[in-house]
């Protein structure tokens, strides 16, 4: 066991090294010298050798990187060059919406994805089936924006039962009712999702179906109902929960639509505005720690599908 | 004849799936004969029947200048099929001789690979939003943007696929005959990805579909003045309140586009060899 831990440690820090180089070569990729695309045509040649300095960008490129990676594991991102401050705590601002909003949206994808992927692999065949199945394929087939611009629509302009956009954080004024501003936000970003776990739920949960140890209790004369619980769920689970590991991480880079839609002050916003704010340093940064969670969240999924399944082992 | 007769058996099974494939050919054909069969130029401007709703004379009702919302969609099918095939081509031509190389030499192969995986790590949307920084928003820069995303699970796929042939008995037999591989590339492996790739192609056309449509969104994807469904929604936030239908008609239409293709990508995979099918998902 720890032997199969430590070599997927191993694996993933090697991903993460190779990640990083292509994260670093970002700044060097993009056309023209980045320190004038920064800070535009009018900079004097003195405030030009000052932020190449202060970025690193007169030394030897290898330097270069060892420097960044060096400062990054020590949690150090650089600074943004628009809002003048750390990257990192730039992105710690945006934080708490982005966790927030990702943490809500995997509540409904749990209550909506999940039970209605079970009854659809319960009725499988039946009109009920095939009529949820289309209906996920369609909200899977839908943009998000459009869903949150129609939710805006209807339940902010129309019946002015919500918010429209932004969010006050939970620990200013109105506590936990400020979580009223996410409830849009959270079905949007949760309409596709909850529809590809609902399809996923129900292949997973036909295919556990099929195993010979379900004939074998049903035979036995297990009630029906326990045979789903016990036999055919619990496995089937195995593949839902891994999806979630990799779809919350995905969640936070798919915020990035949903949180320009909101107005929502997240990490998502944060990267669009930095695009447009040609603040490259911020770009980086979120890029990196967004792919340090996708890498961890795949870890501990390997992991735990591991401890989950024993079966794992034999491959 | 009879392949065609085949490929189309399973839309015939299914009401479903054949609305799909007609919706996705008149899709196509409003593509191509978008200025025969709009009403009006998409950019004429009329400023007296600016934001009015849909009437006789404008079905689908005008915008804030006072476009025609109908031709606008029309020739915009013009740009999504534009991203579409560009994304599916592009994944395709670094996709397949990509994983096929890979798996038939494994030594620089596991290389390759070990290089997917480092890709694979970053999100598809941080991933096209990193490579339109670096190439500049554009219609064409949106494909490669959303591309390098499918070349990823299209390489995959393709690996899994090829190693599999690989080890089969004809293969191998081929082989121990003294095939050189290119021959068997041609001959054994190539073709027995056409029909996997038809399906892959089907998701990952819808999935580009809905990406390049978010990059217009943000403003990062074809310039505004190319009409695209994704730019028609970004313009009509300002006027939801007031002018709704601008909001409806071009989302129904990425909507039914995608649906489409997902649809027809869901029939086709249930006609494959049930061996390749469990390698292929929706959710490409």
């Amino acid at each position: 066991m720890w032997s199969f831990v430590l070599k997927r440690v191993m694996a993933m820090l090697v991903t993460l090294f190779f990640a990083s180089i292509i994260i670093f070569g970002f700044i060097h990729l993009i056309p023209g010298d980045p320190i004038y695309v920064m800070l535009g045509d009018m900079a004097t040649p003195d405030q030009a050798e000052k932020l190449r300095h202060s970025l690193g960008l007169d030394q030897p490129i290898i330097f270069q990187y060892l420097q960044w990676a060096g400062r990054a594991l020590g949690g150090d991102l650089g600074r943004s060059i628009f809002y003048q401050a750390p990257v990192m705590s730039a992105i710690a601002d945006g934080a708490e919406t982005s966790l927030l909003l990702a943490s809500i949206t995997m509540i409904w994808i749990l209550l909506i994805g999940v039970p209605i992927g079970i009854i659809a692999a319960m009725r499988h065949g039946s009109l009920l089936d095939q009529a949820l199945s289309g209906a996920a394929m369609l909200l899977a087939s839908v943009p998000t924006f459009w869903v949150g611009l129609y939710l805006i629509l209807i339940f902010a302009a129309w019946l002015g039962w919500l918010p429209s956009s932004g969010y006050p954080s939970i620990f200013d004024d109105g506590g936990l009712a400020n979580l009223r501003y996410l409830l849009l936000p959270s079905l949007t970003l949760a309409a596709p999702n909850a529809a590809l776990i609902l399809r996923l739920t129900r292949a997973s949960m036909l295919d556990v179906s099929r195993e010979d140890y379900v004939r074998t209790a049903r035979a036995k004369g297990i009630r029906p109902w326990q045979v789903v619980t016990r036999h055919i769920f619990r496995n089937a689970l195995l593949a839902v929960v891994s999806a979630f590991g990799f779809t919350f991480a995905a969640l936070l880079s798919e915020a990035v639509v949903t949180e320009t839609v909101f107005a929502l002050p997240g990490i998502g916003r944060l990267v669009v505005q930095s695009i447009l704010n040609r603040d490259y340093p911020v770009i980086q940064g979120i890029v990196l720690v967004v792919v340090v969670i996708y890498l961890v969240t795949n870890l501990i999924v390997d992991i735990s599908y591991r401890l989950l399944d024993p079966r794992v082992q034999l491959q | 004849m009879k392949r065609v007769a085949s490929w189309l058996a399973p839309f015939a099974a299914r009401p479903i799936a054949l609305a799909g494939l007609i919706l996705l050919v008149l899709v196509v054909l409003a593509a191509i004969f978008a200025p025969v069969i709009a009403p009006y130029e998409p950019d004429t401007m009329d400023p007296i029947i600016r934001l009015s709703p849909p009437n006789p004379d404008h079905w689908f009702g005008t915008d804030q200048f006072g476009r025609d919302t109908l031709s606008r969609v029309i020739f915009a099918s013009r740009m999504a099929l534009l991203v579409g095939v560009g994304v599916v081509v592009f994944a395709l031509v670094t996709g397949v001789p990509l994983g096929v190389f890979s798996a038939l030499f494994p030594r620089l192969g596991n290389v390759l690979m070990r290089m997917v995986d480092v890709l694979m790590a970053f999100p598809s949307l941080l991933l096209a939003l990193g490579l339109i920084v670096i190439l500049g928003p554009s219609a064409v820069n949106s494909i490669i943007a959303v591309g390098a995303g499918f070349l990823t699970t299209t390489t995959r796929i393709i690996y899994g696929l090829t190693l599999r042939l690989k080890s089969e008995t004809y293969v191998e037999a081929a082989r121990s005959m003294g095939s050189r591989t290119g021959w068997l590339v041609m001959k054994h492996i190539l073709p027995n990805l056409v029909s996997p790739l038809l399906v892959q192609a089907s998701f990952v056309f819808a999935f580009a579909q809905l990406a390049a449509a978010s990059l217009d969104f943000l403003g990062l994807g074809a310039p505004p003045t190319i009409p695209s469904w994704g730019n028609m929604l970004a313009e009509s936030r300002q006027f939801i309140t007031r002018a709704p239908w601008l909001l409806f008609f071009p989302g129904t239409m990425i909507m039914l586009t995608a649906f489409a293709l997902n649809l027809v990508g869901d029939s086709l995979r249930d006609r494959l060899d049930p061996r390749f099918r469990d390698m292929l998902g929706g959710e490409a």
